[in-house]
């Protein structure tokens, strides 16, 4: 077993830095009781003013003016932490939480199917870096030790159980995850690296020292094992964001919500399972909130063709007031089947594939926009196609030429037209079963300019001819 | 004059027209499945790739009949074909008897002014094999697009307009006028060859 362990040193700061889009603008985060506010984290622009984390907010406000304030935000930083575990889940089946703002990650596993450790982390990383977060990487042999030494080391690959002590040894004892007051003791014995503790007799230490520090030291070397509790992905995929002012344009939108889409097809990948439908709630200082319904034919997950698609939607959508928060909440996630590509696809220079096409034209033009056609085994022709979802042969042929390939939506009355009857009558007389009865004789005719209709005169009220269709 | 055009290419594409025809007819691509119209195109059929313009005298004047077959062909090979926004309801019996798989026809339903961005997108996707649009107006501009959409996508675009539209230039490859009385095809345009000046008379109605 090998284990990676992802450290995220400014997850506060990059939960907040990834949903704004002026990074370069000077921002501080907020910690602490009201009466005595301190700086918890600096981004690089205030850093540059010379805001430090750690100093108090009044000595910030003497150093400099323009810096924006925000509050730290555990709920955030959970939900965070959720999508970060569901994002590590496609690479790994154990994923642990154990260690607040770090990921652990059995990988001995993986690396099968992700390549050499090497390739495996680039991408890691990539990823992570896509998601606006910043990383520590270290992989080792048991999940405290990748821990530990993330605290030292970044991009450090032990992968053997001695290699891992090794690395151990020289470690400082401060950073080594011990209780306060046992580091401390360490320190003041003259114990700088954990080589030098190790060197002790266990029995003194065991005398001298609480329980848990010598567990802590076995669970770092590996001797006993620690038991993580394991993510299990949840069913629905649900996240927040709040705007923090009020935007009333499409436009500005859009950059939040592809944020959150770029989350929903994380989450996606990470379950192998894609969304057929899903609801943006956009919520107003007051009233109830504008629901946007995005829902689609087959499952995807292409973060891109999320937010085009979302995109069709909300354009024509009109916005009774300010947006205040977005909300995207997704129930209905099934198993996700690419499509099938054949290596010697005749059309293998296809652009876009055909659900694409369909969704990219239903998002805009309508869900019913895009139908099949159905020929139905009924003789009254109003009856005799239908508009489906995918069309279909029907199993009542007619003979070529004996019906009009156009169909008028409704008959009109052939008056004042000059035209010609030209052949004999045929009888369409059915449906007296469901209310739908008619009785008609119908003839094909051709107007004075040359165009050949099929008209048809009721048998229950006589009269002129009604023209139904064009034989074009 | 850095670049050096491949003459064979060029006479390829037909861009340039030889005043002494080849007699013979180069395989067609895609035939449009009538016989007599085929042997006066100059690519034997339906220009593959290109946008072909057919003006109405009026809607319904018998413009299926002149591109059932080649639908027939294209649903046969799996090739979907799309009816965006069409002026009546296609009746499925009769264009399930003119030989076309209603599994590979798909209507697309838009307004006016979606009509030519619908037929756009389709051409443009790769995953339509012909695409057909009644644009209510179209300018040069519009049908250029469609032209460029249908090279991108390689399918066929078919373009019903009123027969006013022909005194207009068009960027479409093949231009056919379809009459009523007496029933017969004009080709008033075709890229890569006369147009034959003789029109040719309908096949016998369906």
């Amino acid at each position: 077993m090998l284990w990676a362990c992802i450290v995220f040193p400014q997850l506060a700061l990059d939960s907040i830095l990834r949903e704004r889009d002026d990074p370069d603008t000077p921002l501080v985060l907020l910690g602490g009781p009201a009466q005595r506010r301190v700086l918890q984290a600096v981004n690089p622009a205030a850093a540059a003013l010379g805001l430090r984390a750690g100093q108090t907010l009044t000595a910030a406000r003497a150093l400099a003016e323009a810096f924006t304030c925000l509050e730290v935000d555990a709920k955030r930083i959970d939900a965070l932490q959720q999508l970060l575990a569901a994002w590590a889940y496609r690479f790994s089946a154990q994923v642990s939480l154990h260690y607040p703002r770090a990921l652990l990650l059995e990988v001995g596993s993986s690396l099968k199917l992700f390549g050499p450790w090497p390739a495996f982390q680039a991408r890691l990383r990539e990823e992570l870096a896509e998601l606006g977060l910043r990383q520590r990487i270290v992989l080792a042999s048991n999940p405290v030790a990748a821990r530990i030494l993330a605290n030292a080391h970044d991009g450090l690959a032990v992968s053997d159980a001695d290699a891992t002590r090794m690395a151990l040894l020289s470690m400082p004892v401060q950073r080594l995850g011990l209780p306060a007051d046992a580091a401390e003791a360490f320190a003041r014995m003259g114990l700088k690296q954990l080589g030098q503790v190790l060197a002790l007799p266990r029995s003194t230490l065991a005398r001298r020292f609480p329980a848990q520090v010598q567990l802590h030291l076995d669970q770092l070397l590996g001797l006993r094992s620690l038991g993580l509790d394991f993510y299990q992905p949840p069913d629905r995929f649900e996240t927040r964001l709040e705007l923090n002012f009020d935007v009333a344009s499409h436009q500005a939108l859009l950059f939040p919500l592809r944020r959150m889409l770029n989350d929903l097809a994380a989450f996606l990948a990470g379950r192998d399972c894609g969304v057929q439908r899903f609801r943006v709630y956009l919520e107003h200082a007051q009233g109830a909130d504008t629901q946007l319904d995005v829902g689609l034919l087959a499952a995807e997950r292409d973060a891109g063709m999320l937010l085009e698609l979302a995109r069709g939607r909300l354009e024509p959508l009109r916005l009774p007031a300010p947006v205040r928060n977005l909300r995207l909440v997704a129930d209905d996630l099934p198993p996700f089947v690419p499509q099938h590509q054949a290596l010697f696809d005749p059309r293998a220079q296809q652009l876009q594939p055909w659900e694409q096409l369909r969704e990219r034209l239903r998002a805009r033009l309508g869900d019913e926009a895009v139908k099949g056609l159905l020929a139905a085994a009924d003789h009254r022709p109003e009856h005799a196609w239908q508009a489906v979802e995918q069309g279909a042969l029907g199993n009542m042929p007619v003979a070529p030429g004996s019906r009009p390939g156009w169909l008028l939506a409704t008959p009109t009355l052939l008056d004042g037209l000059a035209y010609q009857v030209q052949g004999q009558a045929e009888r369409i007389e059915s449906g007296w079963w469901d209310g739908g009865d008619v009785r008609r004789d119908y003839y094909r005719i051709e107007t004075r300019e040359g165009l050949r209709g099929w008209a048809y005169r009721d048998l229950s009220q006589g009269g002129p001819l009604w023209l139904q269709g064009w034989f074009a | 004059m850095g670049a050096v055009v491949d003459l064979d290419r060029l006479l390829d594409q037909r861009r340039v027209w030889r005043g002494r025809q080849a007699q013979v007819q180069p395989k067609a691509l895609q035939p449009t499945g009538h016989a007599r119209l085929d042997e006066r195109l100059p690519e034997g059929g339906w220009p593959a790739a290109a946008l072909t313009e057919l003006l109405l005298a009026s809607p319904g004047c018998g413009e299926l009949q002149l591109m059932w077959p080649a639908m027939a062909r294209l649903t046969a090979e799996g090739g979907r074909v799309v009816l965006v926004a069409p002026p009546f309801i296609p009746f499925a019996p009769a264009w399930q008897a003119a030989g076309i798989d209603l599994r590979w026809l798909v209507q697309v339903d838009a307004e006016q002014a979606d009509t030519l961005w619908a037929a756009e997108q389709c051409l443009r996707s790769g995953s339509c094999a012909a695409v057909v649009c009644w644009p209510e107006r179209a300018d040069d501009r519009a049908l250029r697009r469609l032209q460029v959409a249908a090279e991108t996508g390689q399918a066929l675009a078919f373009a019903c307009r009123p027969h006013q539209a022909q005194l207009n230039a068009s960027p479409a490859a093949l231009r056919i006028a379809i009459d009523t009385r007496p029933a017969q095809w004009r080709v008033i345009k075709s890229r890569g060859g006369m147009p034959p000046a003789v029109p040719i008379a309908c096949p016998g109605q369906g």
